[in-house]
């Protein structure tokens, strides 16, 4: 995940997912959110020159591609850390530990809900609820779900980032 | 435009249904949404997301009411009545207590991030959100936490961005995409952070967003340029007039105080404009305001060192006049598509008709005789923008309508989408159920093929377009007709491809009920009038209602077009071949139309030059007199639109110095002529009624607008409203004592605020107001059914009515197949709504946008002449020749150049004739691309 | 009595889900050939209607209902289609997940036979994004189907063509919301529809479309492959078939079990989940998650089937329930589910955008401490204010069921926090 400005045409594979996605598409304009996640999966985030190009290889404009990057939660559209850590704050969570978990969190890096650390490794995110309800408290790291966190065992997993 | 009329999608024609509101039956038209329904039967419903040409979605949740199931049923349901249709025994309730409270809640959700803005708000006192406010009886605020801020953006010079204030109706965006097709406009976010704006700051790209000022219920958008010189709406005088810049007179309420015009709001005509103006049509009118505007009249005596010109006095006016009419001088008068018909007929009446000249090239009069006799003789009508709007299948042929009459372009937008809504109709889907059409309808667009020497606006939803030479259009048109009905003549030669297409649009007419023809003068050729006209005959002859319309010049070119009037080249020769020695010019600049040296030479031989215009030209620097005339602000008078509609307008404000309508000044020579007739045409009504007696075409002119006369209950109707403030004191700093109020003499309208405050009949609106609704909502009563016709009718009359079956005379010159000249292009016009048009061009938010100078190349002729993009190149044609930048439309044919119409910088060209074109002596040859250096 | 449980005979914790072959071997794949050999397309839609199935995504509707409104025929408009809806996002639930990671090739089967009843060619599974292992583990069952000519043309030489793929969103919980989902999948920004018309008529790219929760595919193989009286026979009630449910909360063995339908939740609470931990007291619990009512005690054995929560003046919802103990403020935990649906508003109507922030906002004053009796007369007026039919869809009417059954079941709480000026809970 790059923590770059994001300033670049698209890549060779960027431009070939969204093309292969617009082949398998009824039309163009559905695949908007699948080719937003293909820009999101090489940068991290989507910068506003991507949401130019991607656009134009959609028959869009920016302003109707924008309208669903800023709808959806897990389409960033300001850049983010190397490792994004998505904590479940949903009800579940919350009776089982999350307010401590999320203490620990920024106390442990040192950042806000919302917040990049200083050398761009992990960014903190809210997350509605992930689906591990009897597992909880409960966060993503990226795509990898961790379940039945505690302090400790928060500290054992970032460890390995 | 989506109307009531295609609402009545698929139920019963006229079915009635009864309803019950608080247990009093009530009868209406199924088919409607309750809502609408409870409109139309009077009853006060509050609601932001509906509109009559928008349809419902149910977003706002602020038209809610209650519905009970039967009589006994006392606890009832809410239901959203914009989104429940209206049933045989449908039972409901308005003000139940329950629904009421609910109604409030929803303004006071609204309320809690609205800023407390009203003192410094555009809006207030026109505001929807103020008068929903009010009528749900939401009063006070129970909460103490902060409100949710935006950053606004700019937007452009038309229309200012507040997002504070949005309420998120959804308005803006479903009208900006849906209705106007525009693509930059968007929503963003979610939750309580919803955005209404463009992806980044820029200048709004559809040419219909000023009518966001008016979609908009709250102030988020509001008239940029009313901004500079803001004036409360309270404080504005009205009146009803109509648009100059284009022949398809949309109708118009602008608004004056102190002098200056402030705006032009949108009059709602059900058969021209409906609920949109163009922006061209919004913004242009700062002209009026000109500080160069010519209010005194001016000799220009020449003498031994040249020409002195001084301010006239009135007595030396009336002096100048008695020495040159009461003497006898022999005067030919040029008239002016651009001028009222009163005062081009009371010229035309001065100076005799054989002496009277229309203010129209050669060219363009042969063009607008051409379509007067078309619309009038032949067997297809000219339909109005309402009719265009429900066309189930639009040929475009020639006419770029997007620049010449745009209002037009918007109701073909609307047209693309009528046919689509058969399969929402089979679904059982009610048309007013916008979003519900639109996910069952997708993409399927009614066919609208376009022939255009270039690309325009309107591409995007065609189903196909042919780019080629007018003559080459001209023949495309008469193939179509002779595909459809043999008798019509075809054009021979066309390859293999343009004879698929020629049949291909031959079917999808053939199969539409209401197929509309658009074309018009811009392509300069009579052939692509004549073959449009064929196309639609063909079609009347297969059964189809098939509608023919022409875009034509000017405000008023139809008008001049009945009136009759010989061309200004018959004016050169007159002059040349009589002994007349006066020439009167009627609000229209000679430069523009000719060359400079045969129009110095034409005016070199008159004696006395008397020029009557609002601002100086080229030709009022030449006048021996120059008398100040009014602009459509300070003057009543009539134009023909395209349709063949005579609109009256009426002045906003009375007139000022020695500003007056030109017919006046006419009068005052017709009077020092001793001319009989002159005491006989005091008034707009006196002309007309001499106008309907002398030529049969104008027999029902005078039906456009009440007389003078007209009272109700010996009442006249005031251009102020009641809440006009500062009456006395307006003026205090000059004079402490009350001013006089000026007399109206010539209207049933008044400079005041006293007069009959109920509704006037349809022509003689000058503003919406009822008692609740200070907004343009108010509007909805003024209808006999929201989003139909005025009550008493739209206003204008149709000057002439198409017979109803004619013998098809089909026209049969089709031109030769078009042969390029070697070393040479053919000019063409290529118009912009933003430039092409001259008193516009005066606002500086129009002149801000539009193009400079070029000429435009496609890209094998700029290799051909080895030239990129933005080169200066020199443009030789006839005696004119131009240094201008080449643009690349790579739409054009080859051996094309097209020039901007009316731009100003621009010289004259002659149109359809041809030119060379000179690269720059120095040229290093470009290796590879042609990239700039 | 011993029941069987068909929707997770082949889930096999801990290990990966059955492949293609094993499934096969299992009896899978059994009900997709009795569908297509032995029954005509409206056969199996009033099986499902026979069979009593409701959705099991919470609204309880007749699932063999919703496809019977299906339009069929030769001058059916084409293409149809079927949806899984796989967004699963109500706080406190996690079934469908289970299910899914667990036996995959059970949501494909029933799939296939949902489409071959309606006759729609194409089929999507619409999973939430936090879902990558369960993609990534139902990709290759979908991928081992069509190897094996369960998926593709001419499935089992019967001339029923049908295509199955994954979408996988990017977030929002509305987009759980059948008709927000369509919007999604269409590339759009998931904003639900006004109904009429129902999906069933305008659907996706405006054509007849049926949205069914997972779970509920789920049990369409079955149904078919072992009919509807012993489906039937599952349930304790008349709504037929087996349920999964859940817990979580402080239990001893928070998880979900299959069981049949109408389990009181006492036997899951006390007999499944263990009970109580030690040191925590039951106070109440959400039922059918986070859009459902409040319940006490007193409750607890009434029988977990739409009818009967209904009658108890909650709902089954997604049968997943949330614990709340006695060490936990419940003003707290309503908060905490009010800032989850002012989140995930989607913002297109008035009710539900300004006034769930603003319920936000005050319970935020009364749980620290700052709130008056005005505001809980606030919070209890926005409990019918956002009522159904108020609001657009049923977001916010589904938020105020924790708000109202907490203000009626734990008034003393809330009032409490006012009187104090403190969350009696924090020390």
């Amino acid at each position: 995940m790059s923590t770059d400005e994001g300033g670049m045409m698209l890549s060779q594979e960027e431009t070939r997912e969204i093309v292969s996605e617009i082949r398998h598409a009824l039309n163009k304009g559905s695949v908007a959110i699948e080719a937003l996640k293909v820009i999101q999966k090489y940068r991290g985030w989507v910068p506003d020159d991507a949401i130019e190009e991607v656009a134009g290889l959609l028959d869009m404009t920016p302003a109707e591609l924008d309208s669903r990057a800023t709808f959806y939660s897990l389409i960033f559209r300001q850049p983010v850390g190397k490792h994004v850590i998505l904590i479940c704050d949903s009800v579940s969570c919350w009776l089982m530990g999350y307010e401590d978990i999320k203490k620990h969190l920024i106390e442990r890096l040192g950042i806000g809900m919302g917040e990049t650390t200083g050398d761009g490794k992990f960014t903190l995110l809210p997350a509605a609820c992930l689906g591990a309800c009897d597992e909880a408290p409960a966060m993503m790291l990226n795509e990898t779900l961790y379940t039945n966190l505690t302090p400790s065992r928060v500290d054992e997993i970032l460890a390995k980032y | 435009m989506w109307t009531w009329n295609a609402a009545r999608g698929k139920h019963d024609k006229d079915k009635m249904v009864t309803i019950f509101i608080e247990n009093t039956p009530y009868n209406t038209r199924e088919g409607k949404n309750l809502l609408h329904a409870c409109l139309d039967l009077g009853f006060d419903i509050p609601y932001f997301c509906w509109h009559p040409a928008l349809g419902s979605v149910g977003a706002c949740r602020q038209c809610a009411v209650k519905q009970f199931r039967d009589d006994k049923d006392t606890k009832g349901k809410i239901i959203m009545s914009c989104m429940t249709p209206v049933k045989n025994g449908l039972r409901i309730s308005i003000d139940d207590a329950e629904v009421s409270r609910f109604r409030a809640s929803v303004i006071e959700w609204l309320m809690l991030n609205h800023p407390h803005d009203c003192p410094v708000c555009d809006e207030a006192g026109e505001c929807h959100l103020q008068d929903m406010t009010v009528m749900t009886g939401h009063v006070y605020r129970k909460t103490l936490f902060s409100k949710r801020t935006y950053r606004n953006q700019y937007l452009g010079p038309f229309v200012n961005h507040e997002m504070n204030r949005c309420i998120q109706c959804y308005r803006c965006v479903r009208y900006y995409r849906d209705t106007a097709g525009g693509r930059d406009l968007n929503v963003f976010s979610a939750h309580d952070r919803v955005y209404f704006g463009r992806y980044k700051d820029g200048v709004l790209e559809s040419e219909f967003s000023g009518n966001l000022v008016e979609i908009c219920p709250t102030g988020v958008f509001t008239d940029a340029t009313c901004k500079k010189y803001y004036t409360r709406p309270w404080d504005l005088q009205t009146a009803p007039s109509v648009c100059i810049h284009c022949s398809i007179g949309c109708n118009t309420l602008p608004g004056q105080r102190y002098g200056l015009l402030r705006r032009v709001r949108n009059r709602f005509n059900g058969e021209v404009n409906g609920y949109f103006l163009c922006d061209r049509g919004r913004y242009g009118y700062e002209f009026v305001n000109s500080p160069d505007r010519i209010r005194m009249p001016v000799l220009r005596r020449t003498g031994g060192n040249g020409s002195i010109s001084t301010l006239a006095s009135s007595e030396e006016v009336n002096a100048y006049f008695k020495d040159l009419f009461h003497f006898g001088t022999r005067a030919i008068g040029v008239g002016s598509p651009r001028a009222s018909l009163e005062s081009n007929f009371a010229l035309r009446t001065l100076v005799g008709l054989e002496s009277f000249y229309s203010g129209m090239s050669a060219a363009d009069s042969r063009l607008i005789s051409l379509i007067t006799t078309i619309l009038k003789n032949g067997p297809a009508p000219s339909p109005s923008l309402l009719d265009i709007a429900q066309a189930d299948a639009v040929l475009v042929l020639g006419e770029d309508i997007s620049n010449t009459g745009p209002r037009a372009a918007l109701a073909v937008r609307q047209a693309v989408r009528q046919d689509a809504m058969k399969i929402s109709d089979a679904l059982d889907i009610p048309r007013w159920n916008d979003c519900a059409v639109k996910y069952a309808v997708r993409d399927a667009k009614s066919p609208l093929f376009i022939a255009t020497p270039a690309s325009t606006r309107l591409d995007d939803i065609a189903l196909g377009t042919y780019r080629a030479t007018p003559a080459d259009i001209a023949r495309f048109g008469f193939s179509i007709a002779h595909a459809l009905h043999a008798k019509a003549p075809q054009a021979k030669g066309l390859s293999h491809d343009t004879h698929s297409l020629v049949n291909e649009i031959a079917k999808m007419l053939k199969e539409a009920e209401k197929p509309v023809i658009l074309s018009g003068t811009g392509c300069r050729s009579e052939a692509v009038v004549q073959a449009a006209a064929n196309i639609a005959w063909a079609l009347n002859e297969l059964g189809r209602h098939a509608g023919l319309c022409y875009v034509v010049p000017e405000c008023n070119s139809l008008g001049l077009g009945l009136m009759g009037g010989g061309s200004i080249e018959e004016a050169f020769s007159e002059i040349n071949s009589s002994d007349a020695d006066t020439l009167i010019i009627l609000e229209r600049d000679l430069y523009g139309l000719y060359d400079k040296t045969t129009v110095d030479a034409f005016l070199k031989r008159i004696k006395h030059i008397i020029v009557l215009d609002c601002l100086p030209t080229e030709t009022s620097s030449q006048a021996h007199l120059l008398l100040p005339a009014a602009t459509f602000a300070e003057a009543d008078g009539t134009f023909v639109n395209n349709e063949g509609r005579a609109q009256r307008f009426y002045k906003i404000c009375a007139q000022s110095g020695e500003v007056r309508e030109s017919w006046r000044w006419i009068i005052e020579m017709l009077r020092a002529a001793g001319n009989s007739d002159a005491f006989a045409m005091d008034s707009i009504d006196a002309i007309n009624k001499k106008m309907a007696g002398d030529i049969p075409a104008f027999r029902t002119v005078a039906d456009a607008a009440p007389a003078a006369s007209f009272r109700i209950n010996g009442m006249k109707i005031p251009r102020q409203p009641h809440r006009y403030s500062g009456r006395t004191s307006m003026h205090a700093h000059i004079s402490v004592h009350e001013p006089k109020t000026i007399d109206d003499t010539g209207s049933p309208l008044a400079f005041s605020m006293e007069g009959y405050d109920g509704m006037p009949p349809p022509s003689l609106i000058t503003r919406y107001w009822t008692p609740g609704w200070n907004s343009v909502q108010a509007l909805d009563k003024y209808q006999s059914e929201v989003g139909g016709p005025l009550r008493g009718g739209n206003p204008g009359i149709r000057l002439f009515r198409s017979p109803e079956k004619g013998t098809s005379q089909y026209f049969r010159q089709v031109p030769e197949p078009a042969e390029g000249k070697p070393g040479e292009w053919l000019v063409i016009p290529l118009y912009h709504i933003f430039g092409s048009e001259q008193w516009s061009m005066i606002s500086p938010s129009i002149a801000e946008l539009a193009a400079k100078p070029y000429v435009a190349l496609t890209g094998a002729d700029m290799m051909r002449l080895n030239v990129a993009d933005n080169d200066i190149v020199t443009v030789v044609c006839g005696g004119s020749s131009m240094n201008l930048p080449v643009h690349q439309i790579e739409s054009l044919p080859q051996g094309v150049a097209g020039l901007p119409f009316g731009l100003p910088g621009m010289k004259w060209f002659d149109f359809l004739s041809w030119c060379r074109i000179v690269s720059p002596v120095k040229k290093e040859k470009r290796a590879g691309g042609h990239k700039k250096q | 009595m011993i029941k069987e449980k068909p929707l997770t005979n082949n889930i096999r914790p801990g290990k990966p889900p059955l492949n293609v072959r094993e499934y096969e071997m299992a009896g899978g794949y059994q009900g997709l050939r009795k569908a297509i050999s032995s029954y005509e397309p409206e056969e199996i839609t009033d099986l499902v209607v026979r069979s009593n199935l409701l959705g099991r995504g919470g609204g309880g509707f007749s699932a063999g209902r919703k496809w019977s409104l299906i339009p069929m025929g030769e001058k059916a408009p084409r293409t149809k289609y079927v949806i899984a809806n796989t967004d699963e996002m109500e706080p406190g639930s996690f079934k469908d997940r289970y299910l899914i990671e667990g036996d995959p090739h059970q949501l494909v089967e029933g799939m296939i036979i949902s489409g071959y009843a309606i006759q729609a060619e194409i089929g999507y599974i619409f999973l939430r994004k936090d879902y990558g292992r369960v993609a990534e583990k139902l990709q290759v069952a979908i991928t081992e189907a069509y190897e094996n000519h369960y998926l593709g043309r001419n499935i089992m030489g019967s001339g029923f063509n049908f295509k199955l793929s994954i979408h996988i969103s990017a977030g929002r919980y509305i987009c759980g919301e059948d008709t927000a989902l369509l919007d999604a999948l269409e590339g759009g920004r998931g904003i639900p529809r006004a109904k009429p018309p129902h999906t069933t008529t305008v659907g996706l790219w405006g054509k007849p479309t049926v949205v069914n929760n997972a779970e509920t595919v789920c049990n369409i193989p079955h149904i078919v492959d072992k009919g509807v009286e012993w489906y039937r026979s599952l349930s304790h009630t008349d709504e037929g078939g087996t349920k999964i449910y859940g817990i979580s909360g402080k239990v001893n063995r928070p998880g979900a079990w299959e069981l049949p339908m109408g389990t009181t939740m006492r036997e899951i609470l006390e007999e499944h989940a263990g009970g109580m931990k030690q040191g925590f007291r039951f106070r109440g619990a959400l039922p059918g998650g986070a859009s459902s009512h409040f319940v006490t005690e007193e409750h607890l054995d009434t029988r977990m089937d739409f009818a009967s929560m209904e009658k108890a003046g909650s709902r089954l919802g997604t049968g997943t329930i949330v614990l709340l103990d006695d060490s936990k403020c419940p003003v707290g935990m309503v908060l905490n589910l009010q800032q989850f649906f002012c989140r995930e508003s989607c913002g297109w109507c008035t009710p539900c955008r300004e006034g769930l922030p603003w319920i936000v906002r005050t319970l935020e004053a009364v749980e620290q401490g700052r709130g008056t009796r005005e505001d809980i007369a606030m919070l209890q007026s926005h409990t019918s204010l956002l009522g159904t039919g108020n609001t657009f869809c049923a977001l916010a009417p589904g938020a105020m069921f924790s708000l109202q059954s907490a203000l009626s079941l734990f008034r003393e709480d809330f009032e409490q926090h006012v009187d104090l000026e403190r969350c009696p809970w924090k020390t």
